[in-house]
């Protein structure tokens, strides 16, 4: 347990390193979803309003939960070399297939009767995806965004193997930081990934229309 | 920072010419470290995820069976594994080690922690999902609770089940890639010592293919296996 208290010495006695840390932390983790968001979102909505490519969208999922992160990352650094962006690519692939998924099932799976009725009022198809099935769906769509900001906080914390900042910075370098330090790193993490996860699920209760229970 | 555990493989100096200047791929590289290298950390790797996989399953089996029987401790129980989830691997590995040392059991219970929400989940989620209607009838036809639960409610189950058990040994043969930042085993070893030797491409390559061929032929034997069991989901 001596290390736990070790850890939160740590913790009190370098507050601007793990500030700073959580910064880059943030940065390389927010750029990822981020360009993950823009390129998955579209696609998978818009699959999902047109009820086509099925196939795609489960074995996107299948083969990226395939993809192991630490594999990502070293793919990465061989075609980028060092830098930002081998480690934003190889989160960015990361977090695709969760927000493409469920993006997809969430769109997919709407009401057919709302969706008629609204084809019925006149509503143009692009109409009927942001204003019908987009808040239908909202709560899986919100929840594979979830799940993307929990797998890349956690796998830029690896990034830093290959010369990412960061978090993981301290965690693989117990020879400077001591293992207090490189737990309290860890601790810091964890929190972090807690931390968006219960935003994440607040903005998915917010977001959620009246009366429909949150799945 | 990235210290290399085992021997050095790649050898620059006197391999071949793809080798010297780091090809992006060396047949001759993997041929001759199959065997030293490449098959151990393939094993190894299976035995990381059929351990995590196994222990998972059984402690997952249990807290589904309270859960499913008392469904006042469903809440805290999905609560905990969801928890579990949300921490990050590498960082669950260094919060283990002053519990557990550098050793096999750090490793072992970071893997199994990840396969209980989704193996829960599953687990769980089928056996809510059996009609009432087939459980009354069972019972009216005299089944005991017992007899119910393990020749209709678990059969039902079955198919959720069995893609818990899909998702989480795919995600085990993922994450077990992590492995070597605690111990020398597994796939991501070479991996990791590949990153420490100048970034030697053939070695990534080849073993980042393996981990992803791992998962992938798991989960279609996996496949199999649900359809040989349930029969029934394809007519």
């Amino acid at each position: 347990m001596n290390t736990f208290v070790d850890a939160f010495r740590f913790m009190g006695d370098h507050p601007h390193l793990l500030l700073v840390k959580t910064g880059e932390h943030l940065e390389l983790s927010g750029a990822a979803l981020g360009i993950a968001l823009l390129i998955a979102l579209p696609i998978g909505l818009w699959l999902g309003h047109l009820h086509r490519g099925l196939f795609l969208a489960a074995s996107v999922s299948n083969v990226g939960r395939a993809l192991p992160s630490l594999v990502l990352i070293a793919f990465g650094l061989t075609i980028f070399g060092v830098g930002f962006w081998n480690n934003t690519a190889a989160l960015v692939v990361l977090a695709i297939p969760p927000i493409l998924t469920n993006a997809y099932f969430a769109i997919d799976a709407c009401d057919r009767d709302a969706v008629e009725a609204a084809r019925g009022m006149g509503m143009t198809g692009l109409q009927v995806l942001l204003q019908v099935e987009l808040p239908l769906g909202l709560p899986f769509v919100l929840a594979g965004i979830r799940i993307a900001a929990i797998f890349v906080i956690a796998t830029a914390t690896i990034a830093a193997v290959a010369g990412g900042g960061g978090l993981g910075q301290i965690i693989v370098n117990q020879a400077s930081y001591g293992l207090g330090g490189v737990v309290a790193a860890a601790l810091w993490v964890s929190a972090l990934a807690f931390a968006a996860s219960l935003l994440l699920t607040a903005v998915r209760r917010i977001g959620s229309p009246r009366r429909v229970p949150v799945p | 920072m990235i210290v290399a555990a085992g021997p050095v493989i790649p050898n620059f100096g006197s391999g071949s010419s793809c080798e010297v200047r780091n090809g992006w791929f060396c047949t001759e590289w993997v041929s001759q470290h199959w065997s030293d290298t490449l098959q151990p950390a393939l094993f190894q790797h299976i035995e990381l995820v059929a351990i995590a996989v196994g222990i998972g399953f059984v402690i997952a089996a249990g807290l589904a069976l309270a859960g499913f029987r008392y469904r006042l401790l469903d809440p805290p129980i999905g609560f905990v594994s969801d928890f579990l989830y949300t921490i990050p691997s590498l960082a669950l590995f260094q919060i283990l080690i002053p519990f557990t040392g550098i050793s096999l059991t750090t490793v072992e219970i970071a893997l199994v922690s990840y396969t209980l929400l989704i193996l829960y989940r599953n687990l769980i989620v089928g056996l809510r999902a059996v009609p009432a209607d087939i459980v009354e009838a069972a019972r009216g036809a005299g089944f005991t609770r017992m007899q119910t639960f393990t020749r209709v409610e678990v059969p039902l189950a079955l198919p959720a089940i069995l893609t818990g058990l899909r998702i989480a040994t795919v995600s085990t043969v993922s994450i077990a890639t992590i492995a070597p930042f605690v111990i020398a085993k597994g796939l991501g070893q070479p991996i990791y010592d590949a990153l420490g030797q100048g970034v030697f491409k053939t070695e990534i390559f080849t073993a980042g293919g393996m981990v992803i061929a791992l998962a992938l032929v798991l989960d279609a034997l996996l496949v199999l296996l649900q359809r040989a069991l349930t029969p029934w989901v394809r007519a």
